[in-house]
């Protein structure tokens, strides 16, 4: 009763005489939607700062950079242009390929082993008799997502401590194998961060992929099961075509990001350790290095710029492919 | 009679995508193995910090201590008043830090939500981009260093996770989708503004998101050490994370200042400082903490997760 009075109230309200009714519209939207660009405004000041200043500075890439004044827009404003030269002395370096080789590589078995094991473990779950005993286990395998990459070099410096970590003292003399000096030999880390980054994030993709696989209806099973299916037809007939879609999110998001390695893995696990670098030194860890510690800023801004021009475009790729593929499954 | 008749029909389902016993063994086993494998470690940590240092000097980290020894722990809380500060800055950025954030982004997420909103287009844009396009360390560091000079204050330790983007377009989406708009019809009837449906009728249906959303960016904001590396030197505040990566490459960064550890040396000149014991007690105090809550929160961060999952 009360709506229907209210719209009908309304109504004539809505169309006034044509000469004031703009006026009065226009006094109405910012009356009415006014106070949002207010509840906006503290959000897009944070953008400002954090993104996009930023985002405009990237362009120091192009620049000599000079230090005369303390303020950053200064220098921004007063040095000169060079060009691509940054660029040019970045892709003269062998650094160049190396980052780029390990960034892509180590990216790309990270994304498989996340979906294999992701998507295994979630299937285990799923078939796990005792649901109280799946929740536990689920919350064990989840723990180290939580933990921070410092206490993830902890850990792993437990492990691998030359001198006294458990494998070179305990592990390796059971089986009479010779101590290894983990920090200082890159042969071993493509095989100890793959683990390293499987433990740690198994317990986030097995997460979600079992919420999708619970979503589907039980149904289906029983029909397979009434004609005869095996568990394994099951799985590949049932299971991995209705979770599909969280499949390809899930990985397509990873996949956009595959120019961007995980700083806190390549820099604290490693130790930073130099010795490392031929098959740890990621670009992110490049930059940091580059920029931080011998202060180059042209060479390290160019590989960022590089990076993330890179990456912008792999996004758009992605979801491109994904969009022609099957649309709905596309983020954007 | 429906419901046994449902019941047996659920029972029926759940054995019907049971897996049979003999592998349901197995993948038990599996299970219990992999648990153990998360476990070790930690435990490994806690067993190495109530050791005796001299002998895991000698003998390596041992999963059991072989003498026990609360050397480390003592080492620890003789010098106690930095770890106490380091604890004191992480509540602080963490706790402050996610208020501030949960604020700025939900209140950036309602315009945007609303479809008779003209300009939501433009501003859902310019918060998608920031995913897209990241335009990298170098000028991210300038802008706090040299453009607002922010060095080591509290602030730089929180600001970069005040707004999140993935974040505000998870609230966005859940006041979509959740949100009955003629709940929020019927209160714009009853004469309230935007502001009070706003705090009134949308933000008290939101506490699901909002409690996963602020459960991320807790733990985002408590693991948080690389805003540390780059803008706090020695002299500034001290997370606890950073506190450990520091004691991690040099064990004296326990101590508050090297006249503390001299004073030490002096009372006592055969005193041998538990490098190795004490760094993984101090690992201990620091994880100390996420053990306890992780068990209560875990499903709040699960339902974040999987709802984030979710394009929206």
């Amino acid at each position: 009763m009360e709506m229907e009075q209210a719209t009908q109230a309304a109504i004539p309200r809505e169309k006034p005489k044509k000469a004031k009714q703009e006026k009065t519209l226009n006094q109405s939207y910012w009356s009415k939607y006014g106070i949002f660009y207010l509840m906006m405004a503290p959000a897009l000041i944070v953008l400002i700062i954090n993104n996009y200043i930023p985002m405009v500075g990237g362009l120091i890439a192009f620049k000599n950079m000079t230090y005369s004044s303390p303020s950053f827009f200064q220098n921004f404003a007063d040095s000169p242009w060079v060009g691509w030269d940054n660029f040019k002395f970045l892709f003269q370096t062998s650094d160049a390929w190396l980052i780029t080789r390990n960034t892509l590589l180590y990216n790309v078995v990270f994304i498989v082993m996340n979906l294999i094991f992701g998507v295994g473990f979630a299937l285990l779950f799923n078939s796990l008799r005792s649901k109280r005993l799946a929740k536990f286990h689920q919350t064990t395998m989840f723990l180290p997502y939580f933990l921070s990459m410092i206490i993830m070099a902890y850990l792993v410096y437990a492990f691998l401590n030359p001198e006294i970590g458990i494998v070179n003292k305990v592990i390796f003399p059971w089986f009479g194998w010779e101590p290894i000096d983990w920090y200082t030999e890159p042969k071993w880390w493509p095989v100890i961060l793959p683990l390293i980054n499987i433990w740690r994030n198994v317990g986030y993709y097995a997460v979600i992929y079992l919420a999708a696989i619970i979503g589907i209806d039980h149904e289906y099973y029983e029909a397979a099961t009434i004609d005869g299916a095996s568990k394994w037809r099951q799985i590949w007939s049932i299971t991995i075509p209705l979770i599909r879609p969280v499949i390809i999110t899930m990985t397509l998001l990873q996949i956009g990001r595959i120019f961007y390695a995980d700083f806190g893995l390549f820099f604290q696990v490693t130790r930073n350790a130099g010795a490392l670098y031929d098959t740890t030194l990621v670009i992110d860890t490049y930059v940091y290095q580059g920029f931080m510690v011998m202060g180059d800023i042209g060479m390290s801004s160019a590989a960022g710029l590089y990076q993330a021009v890179i990456g912008f475009v792999l996004v758009l790729a992605s979801n491109l492919v994904v969009r022609r593929v099957s649309r709905d499954d596309a983020l954007f | 009679m429906t419901t046994t008749t449902l019941k047996r029909k659920r029972a029926k389902a759940f054995s019907v995508s049971e897996v049979s016993r003999g592998s349901n063994l197995a993948i038990n086993i599996f299970f219990w193995f992999y648990t153990l494998l998360c476990v070790i470690p930690l435990l490994l940590i806690l067993a190495v910090s109530f050791s005796d240092e001299q002998r895991v000097q000698l003998n390596g980290y041992k999963l059991w201590p072989e003498k026990f020894s609360l050397g480390a722990y003592d080492f620890l809380v003789k010098d106690w008043k930095p770890i106490v500060e380091s604890y004191g800055v992480s509540l602080f950025v963490t706790i402050v830090g996610t208020l501030v954030a949960l604020t700025i982004m939900t209140l950036y997420a309602y315009p945007i939500s609303r479809r008779d909103f003209k300009h939501r287009g433009i501003f859902t844009f310019i918060m998608f981009f920031t995913i897209l396009f990241n335009s990298g360390l170098v000028p991210f560091y300038l802008t706090y260093k040299q453009g607002l000079h922010l060095q080591d204050t509290m602030l730089v330790l929180m600001m970069p996770f005040f707004v999140q983007a993935f974040f505000v377009l998870l609230i966005r989406t859940f006041f979509q989708n959740s949100i009955p708009p003629a709940l929020m019809e019927s209160a714009k009837i009853d004469g309230a503004g935007e502001l009070r449906t706003f705090f009134q009728i949308v933000l008290p249906l939101s506490l699901p998101v909002l409690a996963s959303v602020g459960l991320l960016c807790t733990m985002n904001l408590w693991n948080d050490w690389f805003n540390s590396l780059l803008f706090i030197t020695p002299d500034g505040p001290m997370s606890i994370q950073f506190r450990m990566y520091r004691a991690l490459l040099d064990i004296q960064y326990l101590s508050s200042n090297s006249q503390a550890y001299s004073a030490i040396m002096q009372a006592n000149p055969n005193f041998q400082m538990p490098s190795e014991t004490a760094r993984m007690a101090m690992a201990v105090i620091g994880i100390g903490p996420i053990i306890f809550v992780y068990p209560f929160f875990q499903r709040y961060f699960i339902t974040g997760l999987t709802v984030g999952a979710v394009k929206g």
